[in-house]
């Protein structure tokens, strides 16, 4: 899909829009439903999650490209990365616990739930899957994250008023989430006419 | 003998882990455009939660508590690995289709989930039981609404035409918004159902 002589900033605006990890891919979806009844906590998951992911796409495509292909065990691809970033997301909690106490009162609670949100370790597949190089990976994961963030900030806004309106019995939480998430995905849909990949 | 039994029909049914718990969604909306596809992504979800079920509780006296959940990520990781190999190993078109959503099981709520919740405080002989009976309700909803969007979106069931020639596609229905739709209307029914 996305092929090595794309500029970066293609590839950010396609990463961003045109393939939405959260309305275009189903990816990372459990929080996606989980974590948008507020837009103040929707908010607090989408840094966490950008932060996150920015820093682990690059580790683990060192990993991958200076330790696993040199000794043939790209086996090992879903063990490490997964373990990886485990590590990485305990590191961060504890670097912002003592170094940045109003950072860390926003986003702490977060950051547990990171480790298990697909969104990150997909980021880092589809890096490496696409052959991109280390700069192409980094705007990947920048413009994949930014759209995460994007998109659970608008579902949770949407939410909030939903709340207010009359909706059939049948509908009210989860069904009426699902069919905004819907429009938002056809809105997104849109973009698809953006450029050709 | 009958708790097993108990324990299976909880997991097919009461306690349905997509469409009660709204857990392992990525997969079930994502993969549900064709009725095979989403077949063989429940049979590999079911491969991995089965083994890793199995493991964990035969391990679940040596394991000590608090090094739990990296334990259970890397026994669910190994098993991923092997599927992954497999897959594709016998089939490269369906390992291309399915994609990064194999790899991404690792992280599927549902199976860590059971291995917590479940495996970890429970024998082999009941762990059995309940991946047998997660497996076969993921594969179940998985397949029902891969069925609904592929009939409704392109007229075919496993790739067969069942439609007159002539009818037009519902093509929303295989492309992203139709995934949530047909959610939408299932847990509507759910809990219309439910209920009454």
């Amino acid at each position: 899909m996305i092929s090595n002589n794309l500029n970066i900033f293609l590839i950010f605006l396609s990463a961003l829009l045109v393939n939405n990890i959260l309305l275009i891919r189903f990816i990372g979806l459990c929080s996606f439903f989980g974590i948008s009844q507020r837009i103040e906590s929707s908010l607090g998951m989408g840094a966490a999650v950008t932060s996150v992911m920015v820093m682990s796409s690059s580790i683990t495509w060192l990993i991958y490209n200076f330790l696993l292909i040199p000794f043939h065990l790209q086996y090992l691809r879903t063990v490490s990365f997964i373990l990886v970033i485990a590590t990485l997301v305990q590191l961060v909690e504890r670097f912002t616990k003592k170094y940045n106490t109003n950072l860390y009162q926003a986003l702490g609670i977060y950051l547990p739930l990171v480790t298990t949100n697909c969104a990150i370790l997909a980021a880092a597949f589809l890096g490496i899957d696409y052959h991109l190089s280390f700069l192409q990976n980094l705007i990947y994961a920048l413009g994949v994250s930014l759209g995460y963030l994007l998109a659970i900030v608008l579902f949770a806004s949407i939410r909030e008023r939903i709340i207010f309106s009359p909706i059939p019995k049948a509908f009210k939480g989860v069904p009426i989430a699902f069919l905004t998430a819907s429009l938002m995905s056809l809105a997104f849909l849109g973009f698809k006419g953006l450029f050709r990949l | 003998m009958k708790k097993g039994i108990d324990v299976f029909a909880k997991g097919l049914f009461l306690e349905n882990p997509i469409l009660v718990l709204l857990l392992g969604l990525c997969p079930v909306l994502a993969v549900s455009t064709s009725t095979r596809d989403a077949l063989c992504m429940g049979i590999a979800f079911s491969f991995v939660l089965f083994f890793s079920n199995i493991i964990i509780s035969s391990l679940r006296k040596f394991t000590p508590h608090h090094v739990r959940i990296p334990v259970f990520i890397v026994v669910i990781a190994t098993f991923v690995t092997i599927t992954d190999y497999l897959v594709a190993g016998y089939s490269p078109q369906l390992h291309r289709n399915l994609g990064v959503f194999i790899p991404l099981i690792v992280v599927n709520c549902i199976v860590l989930g059971r291995a917590e919740a479940f495996a970890y405080k429970n024998n082999v002989f009941l762990s059995l039981a309940d991946a047998i009976g997660m497996g076969a309700s993921f594969t179940i909803t998985i397949v029902l609404i891969a069925l609904i969007r592929e009939f409704l979106g392109a007229g075919t069931i496993f790739g067969k035409m069942v439609m007159p020639e002539n009818y037009q596609p519902f093509i929303i229905m295989i492309l992203p918004p139709g995934a949530f739709l047909i959610m939408a209307f299932l847990i509507a029914l759910q809990n219309k159902l439910i209920k009454k």
